[in-house]
């Protein structure tokens, strides 16, 4: 972990110390709360004369209050919402429930996320995707939508891996599964990601199949994205550890390289009942279409594996021999960790929507060394715009620090642009509640000027990552590289809030209808009737603004910790690497 | 190594050229002298030694033919032919080999070399032990008293025992391995200790002739440096205990002698000056002498006509260099101190390392020295390891398998022991096994701490000596898993062009939660155990040890467990333990999956299991085929592939440590494959004979 390295290397400037300057114009290490003091490696090195001075310049100062009563109020109201998701994570890990999983290891196979875990390096990070998914969403508890996707290294180099949770429901494709499933292949073939499938699925889901099997985005879209990727020269091994069955057996057979696991894995268009009932002939599960017939005789598999760990060596092996390359093409420097500790970003941002804080206290504690080169500090202050590091990768910040107005608009358009033309990656700090409105604002264009931020935003061909650190509402979200803005990846903060608008005002907006069709009418409104309307307008925005509801419906990537923030955007900047960036070419911007 | 004294006026001049007829840690003891005599230093090697430390050393080397010994250092021929070539003018034999060898000796004074040891008929006299002992009675040096003549009459034989007086020995004369040995505590037992004696050795050895010997209860074995020059002086530089001792080999030695009065220390010297010059002797010679604990009373048992392993201990305690008065001595110098110059200083210890298997009745091992850590010498007057080997050699079938000698010098025994406890702490060795942990035992326990040493020593404490095993603590189990856990950080690369990628530093990291690292290892006997090891967001680890079937009191949980490899030394883990700090060397073998752990109880071995598609990939390996128990050489292939067997059918007959053993079929079934030839070697665990696979195997596990 990041820190690991700091310590090891906290002990080399320990000894450089002495020879550094220590004099009070140094103020950016005065500010350092005391306890960090030697932790970060960018402030202590020994550096040039100028070099010094220009680096210290960059640094964002400190400027919370740990002892105030906000920010300990604060601090305990996120620590409760992440704690709740913690809770739900450990739940949701347990897959289909104990009795699933002891069913499953009876067979001796490996649970899925032990599998996954197999798969990685030692030690690699695994970026999952989604473990919400499917949450509260059906009557039946599917946890993570029955599948586990997310990115890690195998053999150094950064997959996709799909795994089929057998313990939910037998692996079947619910139609958030589905989603699910492809939003990895799209995230596979945005970023350039070989992909692994780990199969051990029923098929789809029988009883939902209207939702599963006919559309567009549905089981059938799978197979045509293994098609397309590989044709990319994207890489799709399949390891067939359980049934492959009907749609399912498509999976390993359009795969580059499949691998099966003996008397374990079966593939076959239809299984021994249909088979039985169409034809009458009468043949076992493993004799119709297991490993022996698939490596021996069939040739549909091509690695034959003589259990779950075996199979995934085998998969690791193929990853070896992808001669896989991978060359961002961003200058990287090393990585420094921020001067300011993560974990006082609930403090800083707490869980009330109504409370403002200032967003480049967030920044101070995402970015390498605390250091951002900011653009047009002083012009249009409620939109944050500047460069940055993280974990050595540059990346073009744009983070909300208010309403949106006419002046942060055109600053926000002018920024993305100057990322794009200078192949940048983008983050956007998310936390709006829309553009401003008002005649005032009207008369002033903000309608185009808000468009013109759109326009970019939709246009930037470079690397776009979305967090919802407080309110996504309105035109906000799109500004913002909302989901239909097609960032790489979007996740939200456990206290974030994504809707048309806050719930208060839509409650307002609705009142305000009804209201004035009520005075139209001659009737009367009492301020209690009022309430009871908008109450529940107030308590459906809620609940289905909650990242909870969101990220079930994979709305998002993910739920994050704030303190996780830097390393989820550290390994999703090098997974977008693996593609190459590309250059823009923007839409009409209405002058 | 001590500084050299002033050559006295008129010396005649030392060697400009020595060759050393000898390989191993003696050959590089020898020439360190020589080099800093001056004198250049010619090495003999065998094919085997090719990349050896003495080559390594010497001014020239010469190849003098195969491994074998007998083939190579027993060559004099080969030998001579060196030192025509190189121009020696004196040779070394060191110890062992060519080293007592009169015949060696002449050849070389006939060629008009010197040979660096006595003269011929020294060696010859005390080559003989019967010889040996008349000449030494004659000067009055004190035998074991007994009857080794040819009367054998059962009266007449009693008579002696009474006047050797009892408790007595009778051993059959063909004797050995304890067969026809009989203790014989009374008089009244001694007609009947006899016959089944006689009866033993006719069985045995188709002779019943006896020979009748006093019993020593607690012997120890204490012997004396003896020094003569051609001038016909002659000293001594008092007394080694080389009592600990196992398979008759030293393996502790000390000096002076533990627990001896001053009279019998002098006597003893008194006696060894004695019995050297009864027999003319010129040169470095041990006279060795059994001694009894119970009267204190001392018996000339042979003399040994050479510098001795142990040398080193009395060097340390008389400050000198005694190869250096070798030298001088085979110049035709004087010795250089006179007998009341010699003191003894202080106390000095030499603890053997062999590359052995103590609990498997001290079994030589072979191998290679995969990792090697010397004790710390800080001040070599005061800790000398004489070592032949270093880290990257291999300790091979054809030679002693002594790894080195570790020799300390305190200012009393117990200062030498510390010294020593403390060495032989730091000295690590991987790749075979060795008796270091075994020696630490020995010097700690209460006996030999009070300096109550036997040459049964080993034997009468085995309980001590051999506790039985314990499953490893949690903390060093925990070190084992958190060393494998580091060091795979370290093995992660990444891409040139992404050298600071987060893949690598952001190690273990989940979204919105911890994932345990589950490292599996073998424990010996005691079964698996499973370390669940988690990051924890501060970059501590949480450690969890849980014995494979056990139930929840048996799992051991650390918290906050600051880990890391330190800069200086990647072979080593430090890890914050509660509130301990450890540094313990961990060393992985990757051929072999075992994992050393060189913990502060000693060193450690794990076993990563295999997994099972490895163990199945190796073998579609049939059952009943067989592999080398130890490493070994074949002598000889019983079977043919193809050949139908039954179970026990003698399969293969290895030779290991000097001894023949066979290998039988464990079960029935076919000959598949013979993996090695006659005379090839096979490491331990080799396949040796694969079995075709039975048909019936085949569908158990097909059903299975």
């Amino acid at each position: 972990m990041l820190r690991w390295n700091s310590l090891a290397r906290a002990a080399t400037h320990a000894r450089a110390l002495p020879c550094a300057p220590r004099s009070g114009a140094f103020a950016a290490l005065r500010r350092q709360p005391s306890h960090l003091v030697g932790l970060s490696a960018a402030s202590r090195s020994l550096r040039g004369y100028y070099t010094q001075h220009e680096e210290q310049s960059a640094i964002l100062p400190d400027n919370v209050d740990r002892q105030s009563d906000g920010f300990k109020e604060n601090t305990t109201r996120m620590n409760a919402l992440v704690k709740d998701m913690e809770d739900k994570i450990t739940t949701i890990r347990q897959g289909g429930g104990e009795a699933a999983r002891q069913r499953h290891l009876g067979r001796n196979k490996m649970l899925p996320r032990d599998r996954v875990q197999r798969l990685l390096d030692n030690g690699s990070p695994f970026l999952e995707l989604s473990t919400f998914a499917g949450y509260q969403l059906y009557d039946d508890i599917v946890p993570s939508g029955g599948i586990i996707t997310g990115i890690g290294r195998v053999n150094g180099t950064e997959c996709m891996i799909v795994a089929n949770d057998p313990t939910v429901k037998g692996g079947t494709y619910y139609p958030v599964t589905v989603k699910k499933h492809l939003r990895a292949q799209e995230i596979a073939r945005e970023n350039r990601l070989p992909c692994i499938y780990l199969v051990d699925s029923g098929g789809a889901n029988l009883p939902r199949q209207a939702d599963v099997f006919p559309d567009r985005e549905h089981f059938g879209r799978i197979f045509y994205n293994q098609a397309t990727m590989s044709a990319q020269g994207i890489p799709q091994i399949a390891v067939v550890m359980g049934s492959c069955t009907a749609g399912g057996a498509y999976v390993p057979a359009m795969a580059d390289e499949s691998i099966i696991v003996r008397k374990q894995g079966t593939i076959f268009l239809g299984g021994p009942p249909l088979v039985r009932a169409a034809t009458g002939e009468v043949v076992s599960a493993e004799d119709l279409g297991g490993a022996d017939l698939h490596c021996r005789t069939s040739g549909v598999t091509d690695h034959y594996a003589l259990d779950d760990e075996h199979a995934l060596v085998l998969a690791r092996r193929v990853v070896s021999n992808l001669n896989y390359t991978k060359k961002p093409q961003i200058s990287v420097r090393p990585a420094a960790d921020p001067l300011y500790p993560a974990s006082e970003l609930g403090g800083i941002v707490g869980d009330n929507l109504r409370k403002t804080f200032d967003v480049k206290n967030v920044i101070a504690r995402l970015v390498d060394g605390s250091r951002f080169s900011e653009f047009k500090e002083l012009y249009g202050t409620s939109l944050v715009t500047g460069f940055a590091h993280i974990h050595g990768y540059p990346v073009g910040i744009v983070a909300n620090n208010g309403i949106l107005f006419s002046e942060s608009a055109l600053k926000g358009a002018h920024f993305i642009q100057l990322c794009s033309q200078r192949k940048i990656p983008l983050v956007f700090l998310q936390n709006i509640t829309g553009f401003m409105v008002g005649s005032s604002a009207e008369s002033g264009g903000i309608a185009k000027n808000g468009a013109k931020m759109v326009t970019a935003v939709s246009c930037a061909r470079v690397p776009k990552f979305t967090v919802v650190i407080g309110g996504s509402f309105g035109a906000g979200n799109y500004g913002m590289c909302g989901r239909a803005y097609s960032p790489r990846f979007m996740w939200m903060w456990p206290n974030a809030r994504i809707s048309v608008m806050g719930g208060e005002q839509a409650a307002g907006v609705l009142a305000q209808v009804k209201r004035d069709a009520m005075v139209k009418r001659g009737e009367e409104w009492s301020a209690e009737e009022e309430e009871a309307f908008k109450a529940p307008v107030r308590e459906r925005y809620e609940h289905e603004g909650h990242p909870y509801f969101a990220s079930a419906r994979l709305w998002d990537d993910g739920i994050i910790r704030p303190e996780d923030t830097r390393q989820t955007l550290g390994l999703a900047l090098s997974a977008a690497l693996n593609a190459p960036v590309e250059s823009t070419d923007f839409g009409v911007f209405r002058m | 190594m001590h500084a050299p004294s002033g050559a006295a006026v008129g010396a005649k001049p030392l060697f400009d050229k020595i060759l050393i007829a000898n390989r191993g840690e003696i050959a590089c003891r020898v020439m360190r002298t020589a080099r800093r005599l001056g004198i250049n230093t010619v090495a003999v090697y065998s094919e085997a030694d090719r990349d050896a430390l003495h080559v390594k050393m010497a001014d020239e080397a010469y190849l003098i033919g195969p491994p074998p010994s007998a083939d190579s250092y027993l060559r004099m021929d080969r030998i001579l032919d060196v030192v025509h070539r190189s121009g020696a003018q004196a040779v070394h034999p060191g110890y062992g080999f060519l080293s007592e060898n009169a015949a060696f000796s002449d050849l070389l004074q006939q060629n008009g070399v010197t040979f660096i040891g006595p003269p011929a008929a020294a060696m010859i006299s005390m080559g003989s032990k019967s010889e040996s002992k008349n000449i030494m009675q004659a000067a009055s040096v004190p035998v074991v008293p007994g009857y080794h003549g040819e009367k054998q009459d059962v009266e007449f034989l009693k008579t002696q025992a009474d006047k050797i007086g009892y408790p007595v020995l009778i051993k059959a004369i063909k004797g050995g391995g304890g067969k026809g040995m009989r203790i014989v505590e009374r008089p009244e037992d001694f007609e009947e200790m006899l016959a089944s004696s006689k009866r033993e050795g006719l069985k045995s050895f188709g002779d019943d002739q006896v020979l009748v010997e006093k019993y020593l209860v607690t012997p120890r074995h204490v012997e004396v440096q003896v020094f003569a020059d051609k001038l016909g002086n002659a000293v001594h530089l008092h007394e080694r205990d080389c009592s600990v001792q196992r398979r008759h080999q030293k393996i502790l030695e000390e000096a002076p002698a533990p627990m001896l009065s001053e009279s019998v220390r002098a006597l003893l010297g008194e006696k060894a000056v004695a019995a050297a010059k009864a027999v003319d002797y010129v040169g470095a010679g041990t006279v060795e002498f059994i001694f009894d604990n119970a009267d204190g009373k001392f018996y000339f048992m042979e003399m040994n006509t050479r510098l001795q392993v142990e040398h080193p201990v009395t060097e340390m305690i008389t400050g000198t260099d005694l190869v250096q008065w070798q030298l001088e001595v085979a110049a035709g110098n004087p010795l250089p101190l006179k007998q009341e110059q010699i003191l003894a200083n202080g106390h000095a210890f030499e603890a053997r390392i062999y590359a052995e298997n103590p609990t498997k009745g001290f079994l030589p091992d072979v191998g290679p020295l995969l990792h090697v850590r010397s004790p710390h010498i800080y001040d070599p007057a005061v800790i000398r390891l004489e070592t032949g080997v270093r880290q990257g050699d291999q300790v091979s079938v054809h030679y002693d398998p002594m790894i080195s000698k570790l020799v300390v010098h305190g200012r009393d025994r117990h200062e030498a022991l510390r010294l020593l406890r403390r060495s032989l702490q730091q000295y690590q060795v991987v790749g075979l096994n060795t008796n270091i942990d075994f020696l630490k035992t020995v010097i700690d326990h209460p006996a030999f701490i009070a300096g109550d040493v036997e040459t049964g020593f080993i034997q009468k404490h085995d309980a001590d000596l051999f506790p039985a095993p314990t499953p490893a603590a949690a903390d060093v189990v925990a070190q084992a898993a958190l060393a494998i856990v580091l060091r795979q950080q370290r093995q992660t690369t990444t891409a040139a062009a992404d050298p600071y990628s987060p893949w690598r530093s952001l190690q273990h990291w989940r979204p919105g939660y911890e994932r345990a690292q589950r490292v599996t290892l073998q424990d010996g006997d005691h079964g698996l155990v499973h370390i669940d090891v988690t990051r924890q967001s501060d970059g501590s680890f949480g450690v969890t040890v849980e014995p494979a079937g056990t139930d929840a009191t048996a799992v051991t949980r650390f918290d906050n467990v600051r880990a890391e490899i330190p800069m200086d030394d990647a072979e080593v883990v430090q890890v914050d333990l509660l509130d301990r700090r450890l540094r313990t060397s961990v060393v992985l073998e990757a051929d072999t999956g075992r994992l050393h752990v060189f913990a502060e109880k000693g060193k450690r071995t794990f076993q990563l299991p295999a997994p099972k598609y490895l163990t199945a990939a190796a073998g579609d390996i049939a059952a009943g085929s067989v592999v080398a128990p130890m490493p070994c050489k074949i002598s000889q292939v019983m079977v043919a592939p193809g050949q139908t067997v039954e179970k026990g059918t003698p399969l293969i007959v290895l030779e290991a440590m000097k001894m023949e053993h066979v290998i039988k079929a464990p079960k029935a079934g076919t000959v598949d494959r013979i993996i090695f030839g006659v005379g090839e070697l096979a490491g331990e665990g080799k396949l040796l004979v694969a079995f075709k696979p039975d048909p019936e195997d085949a569908a158990a596990e097909k059903n299975a």
